[in-house]
């Protein structure tokens, strides 16, 4: 399978990178520790373990959209891309290529976290595992936003949109900070019109087992995944004939 | 025997066309130089005849297969070394061979083969366990050309493969491509004359996306009315109208 010879090629690229790693695994830890030390002093059922753990696990997806990104548009500055072009390797192969290596850091990134989470007082029960599961459909949301991304941006853009735009954007308007309602009118309208604080939300049924609450949310980041993973294929594809 | 046949090929961007109308042939086992000043039409001619981007008329045949009808037969049997090194510049230099040995679907024993064998060719074997990206520029364009070479070719493009490198670099890249010649067809853009003149069998040179002359260094000298290449060179695409 091309599409696995590429994976693992990009899984390497993704993974050799210190700062990745630190990215995707050390940040939300220190975020989780960071917020449970306050909960600890100053009780704020914001940062609860079992609301704060779902929040943090999502607003961590946001660092594969940074990845995907990265590594496509270096790959397109490189001329990388251009030289697997001219091989029989299709469009599928590519898509397949840069999008599953990020599925399993995904999986693991939100893993640890909520590994971490049992040790500050979580709740050990077998919801977490359908939460973890529930992760695979959000971070394609994340992905597809990367193979936007990468495809119409070069590395410094995609620095400054899904570096600084896009972790703020999915910080701000997901929830997992403050509640929406506290800010209230045009701010929350146009939170709950993206997909950000929808699978925080999911996330956070899935860990209390509520999963029918859940289900409008999910629709919604499938709903913005499906749309936005249409748009992703379409500029890959563009720009591939450029 | 003919290894490309170029029928009246024509690019246009919008109103500006970057290739006229070129007709050319191109023996098997010839190595071809293609020379223009900037925008003359060389990297666009090299696109088409590798199918990165579609002709806007005309066709092209290589080893009889159509550029526009049968992408994927010309796609076996075609390889490209960018502009640029277009490496994996966080993988070794014999990850990168296993990556293209893996897209191209060799077994493991293929691989092993073809990656010693390509390591003696381009003398690649100090280096093979280093990073791509820690390498000079010369040894990242040998890479490069092993990464072409990979597939077993029959037609190699090579766009300015020593641009940027220092002399002894480039003597060193002349001698690997002089030792391809009659094994591969290779389609050679360059800016350097002296490269043009000492590598070629035949030399095309472009202007304005129109092919002023296709003859051997000594033939072009006498056309230029010059006593060296650099002069005939000069002296055809100043004098040429167009």
């Amino acid at each position: 399978m091309r599409a696995l010879t590429f994976a693992k090629r990009n899984l390497k690229e993704i993974l050799r990178d210190p700062l990745n790693l630190a990215f995707t695994f050390g940040f939300p830890l220190v975020l989780l520790l960071l917020l449970s030390l306050i909960q600890a002093n100053i009780p704020v059922s914001m940062f609860e373990i079992e609301h704060l753990t779902p929040g943090i696990t999502v607003f961590g997806l946001s660092f594969t959209t940074l990845f995907t990104a990265t590594i496509i548009s270096k790959d397109r500055q490189s001329s990388f891309l251009v030289r697997l072009y001219t091989t029989p390797m299709k469009p599928l192969d590519f898509i397949l290529g840069y999008t599953l290596p990020i599925i399993p850091i995904a999986l693991i990134q939100s893993a640890v976290c909520y590994i971490a989470a049992l040790a500050l007082g979580l709740d050990l029960s077998i919801n977490l595992l359908w939460a973890l599961l529930l992760i695979i459909p959000i971070s394609l949301l994340y992905i597809a936003l990367g193979l936007l991304c990468g495809s119409l941006l070069n590395d410094k853009q995609v620095g400054g949109v899904c570096g600084a735009l896009l972790t703020n954007l999915s910080a701000w308007l997901s929830g997992i900070w403050f509640e929406l309602e506290l800010v209230g009118g045009v701010f929350e309208g146009i939170a709950n019109l993206l997909p950000f604080v929808h699978a925080v939300e999911a996330e956070r049924a899935f860990v209390i087992g509520n999963f029918s609450s859940a289900l409008p949310h999910i629709a919604v980041v499938l709903g913005y995944a499906l749309l936005l993973l249409a748009l992703a294929v379409w500029a890959f594809l563009r720009q591939m004939k450029d | 025997m003919t290894a490309i046949k170029i029928e009246g090929l024509t690019k246009r961007y919008g109103d500006i066309t970057a290739l006229d109308g070129l007709d050319l042939e191109i023996g098997e086992g010839e190595l071809f130089a293609l020379l223009g000043v900037n925008g003359a039409g060389k990297t666009t001619t090299v696109k088409m005849l590798s199918c990165l981007t579609r002709a806007s008329s005309g066709d092209a045949f290589l080893h009889g297969h159509s550029i526009n009808n049968d992408q994927g037969a010309v796609k076996s049997i075609i390889a490209l070394s960018p502009q640029e090194t277009a490496v994996s510049r966080i993988l070794t230099v014999r990850e990168n061979l296993e990556l293209i040995c893996g897209i191209y679907k060799f077994s493991k024993e293929k691989t092993e083969a073809k990656i010693k064998e390509l390591c003696s060719l381009l003398s690649l074997d100090s280096v093979i366990n280093r990073k791509a990206g820690k390498l000079s520029g010369g040894w990242q364009r040998r890479l490069s050309i092993a990464m072409a070479l990979i597939s077993e070719p029959k037609i190699l493009f090579l766009d300015e493969p020593t641009l940027g490198l220092d002399v002894l670099a480039r003597h060193e890249l002349w001698d690997i491509i002089l030792s391809l010649k009659g094994r591969v067809t290779v389609i050679l853009t360059t800016h350097y004359m002296e490269e043009a003149e000492r590598l070629s069998d035949r030399i095309g040179i472009l202007k304005n996306g129109r092919l002023l002359v296709c003859d051997t260094a000594e033939n072009i000298k006498r056309l230029g009315n010059a006593e060296t290449f650099e002069q005939a060179f000069v002296n055809i695409v100043r004098e040429a109208q167009i």
